[in-house]
């Protein structure tokens, strides 16, 4: 469950918790924007470097770090998958135009995984549902949304019980070929998936005790305000747009081997 | 036989589960692990099929090394019933749910149907093995996850909780069932924190607090020695408690059994 572990809020504190969840939505769409603008390998490697500074000042190198490691094995089957596909189909004009290639895809995914993480890692589930709702978001769907990111962990947890007591009955995960790997699976995710049915149907009925939706115009506790950080994120992200797109219309990238050759 | 020296285990969020654990339990042998939340119980118990393994120290099942060996095997010997039955449960019928260990063991079509049919008696789910276990009650779901595990007929039996959610009549069953099972000569553990249902089985008891031992032994020496008991955030039993209210009486304070416990009373009034 290492791979949930790099999304979840810690409770810790820094300027980048601090931050307003919106503006932090917003640099983390706008990162997404930047890495599917380019699908060179230079571009991605600048955007990867230059989200580090702000992982560093939110005190969460470590917990990044598992998420980096956790989508390593992700990462390779991109790079796999692209090298195979483009040798094999594509008609690629050189050997390391195809590495520069595969090596962008892949780092295009990581530069994704690095900048939710920074987001999920930073933003606890209550303030995320105070961004959605007070962006205006139905307050139906903001619960769900805080509801489903607040049982991600509860199932990881229970996805780990399941696994023991099912390995307790000789269940080996990493025995057999790949369908049979595959099928491995099974007797987890059935119990996981009929307990989530089961408590979602329990949290149902125990917030329609509550009064759910009695009144229909809510009131916040905390209003969410933008500060001097707040804006300064969201200049420098618009302004890494800003330059992202100019870059994309009007100048070519070079790719690394030409950037080599020109240094040499 | 289950030899636990000098355990240490660190989850790896950091915290430290148990913290020089030293136990050893012979075959044939009843014990409960008893403490508060916390205390380490489950952490340790799940040391003996090799679901984890210690961070410093060792744990020997039948001589073999649990560090060495998976899981797969060592449960081979080791049944571990865990406290929610809707954590294994996954097959359309019952008949399904309990012959899937026996499949994975690698047992033969004609001993699975053998064992199945046993098991099932065993517990008296027969009429059941083709309903679907989602449609059982919880008390019945409990049964077919204890029939599951004991289908293969492990030496060794773990029951994590297993009174939790049971009503009185079906804790007295298990009571029943569980005490033939160690009469059979299985070496049968269980962790729980009911004190009623311990006194009523009377087994060799471990209590835990904060990852140590503190108290291990017969039942009616620990379970009426307040000081471990309350170290162990438990209550005496509701018999010690009675006795312990009657001082003046001159009664004997480590009595946990009713009958004997109505005995000694009934003497008393006879001699005044």
């Amino acid at each position: 469950m290492s791979m949930f572990d790099g999304f979840r809020f810690r409770g810790t504190s820094s300027p980048i918790h601090q931050l307003d969840p919106r503006v932090k939505f917003i640099y983390a769409c706008i990162m997404f924007v930047i890495a599917i603008l380019f699908s060179q390998f230079i571009p991605l490697l600048v955007l990867f470097f230059v989200q580090i500074p702000l992982v560093w000042t939110a005190r969460i190198m470590k917990e990044w770090m598992r998420s980096m490691r956790a989508s390593a094995m992700f990462a390779v089957i991109i790079f796999a998958t692209n090298m195979l596909s483009y040798y094999f189909y594509g008609g690629y004009p050189s050997l390391s135009w195809l590495f520069e290639r595969a090596a962008a895809m892949t780092l295009r995914f990581i530069v994704l995984i690095e900048s939710f993480s920074l987001f999920f890692l930073t933003t606890s589930p209550d303030h995320l549902g105070l961004a959605l709702e007070q962006s205006g978001v139905p307050y139906d769907i903001c619960f769900a949304f805080t509801t489903a990111v607040r049982f991600v962990p509860v199932l990881a947890e229970e996805a780990q019980t399941i696994l023991d007591a099912q390995k307790s009955r000789g269940l080996e995960l990493e025995k057999g070929n790949f369908v049979k790997r595959i099928k491995n699976y099974i007797p987890v995710l059935i119990p996981l998936i009929v307990s989530a049915i089961r408590r979602s149907l329990e949290l149902a009925e125990a917030m329609e005790s509550r009064a759910w939706g009695a009144v229909e115009k809510r009131t916040n506790l905390y209003v969410l305000t933008m500060k001097k950080d707040d804006y300064l994120l969201i200049l420098a992200s618009v302004l890494m747009l800003g330059i992202s797109v100019y870059v994309w219309l009007f100048i070519p990238v070079p790719s690394f081997t030409q950037l080599l050759s020109i240094s040499a | 036989m289950i030899e636990v020296s000098d355990v240490y285990f660190t989850y790896p969020n950091g915290v430290e589960a148990l913290k020089g654990v030293s136990l050893t339990i012979r075959d044939g042998e009843f014990i409960a692990v008893m403490g508060q939340n916390g205390a380490g119980k489950t952490t340790l118990v799940k040391h003996f099929n090799g679901l984890l393994k210690p961070t410093r120290g060792k744990v020997l099942i039948d001589g073999v090394d649990t560090q060495n060996v998976s899981v797969a095997t060592l449960a081979r010997k080791v049944g571990f019933v865990f406290q929610n039955p809707d954590n294994q449960l996954f097959c359309e019928t019952v008949e399904d749910e309990v012959s899937y260990a026996l499949k994975n063991f690698g047992f033969n079509e004609e001993t699975i149907k053998e064992r199945v049919d046993w098991a099932l008696n065993l517990l008296d789910m027969v009429e059941y093995r083709r309903v679907s276990p989602f449609m059982l009650s919880g008390g019945e779901r409990k049964r077919v996850a204890l029939a599951s595990i004991l289908a293969w007929d492990p030496n060794i039996v773990i029951l994590d909780e297993p009174t939790i959610g049971q009503d009185y009549q079906q804790k007295e069953r298990l009571r029943q069932f569980i005490l033939q099972l160690n009469n059979q000569g299985k070496t049968v553990i269980m962790v729980t924190h009911d004190v009623e249902f311990v006194t009523d089985c009377k087994p060799h008891i471990v209590l835990m607090a904060q990852g140590r031992i503190i108290a291990e032994g017969e039942a009616n020496k620990v379970l009426t020695d307040p000081e471990v008991v309350s170290q162990a955030s438990l209550i005496l039993p509701e018999v010690t408690q009675i006795f312990l209210g009657l001082r003046e009486l001159d009664l004997p304070q480590d009595v946990i059994d009713v009958y004997e416990a109505s005995r000694i009373l009934l003497t008393k009034l006879g001699e005044s």
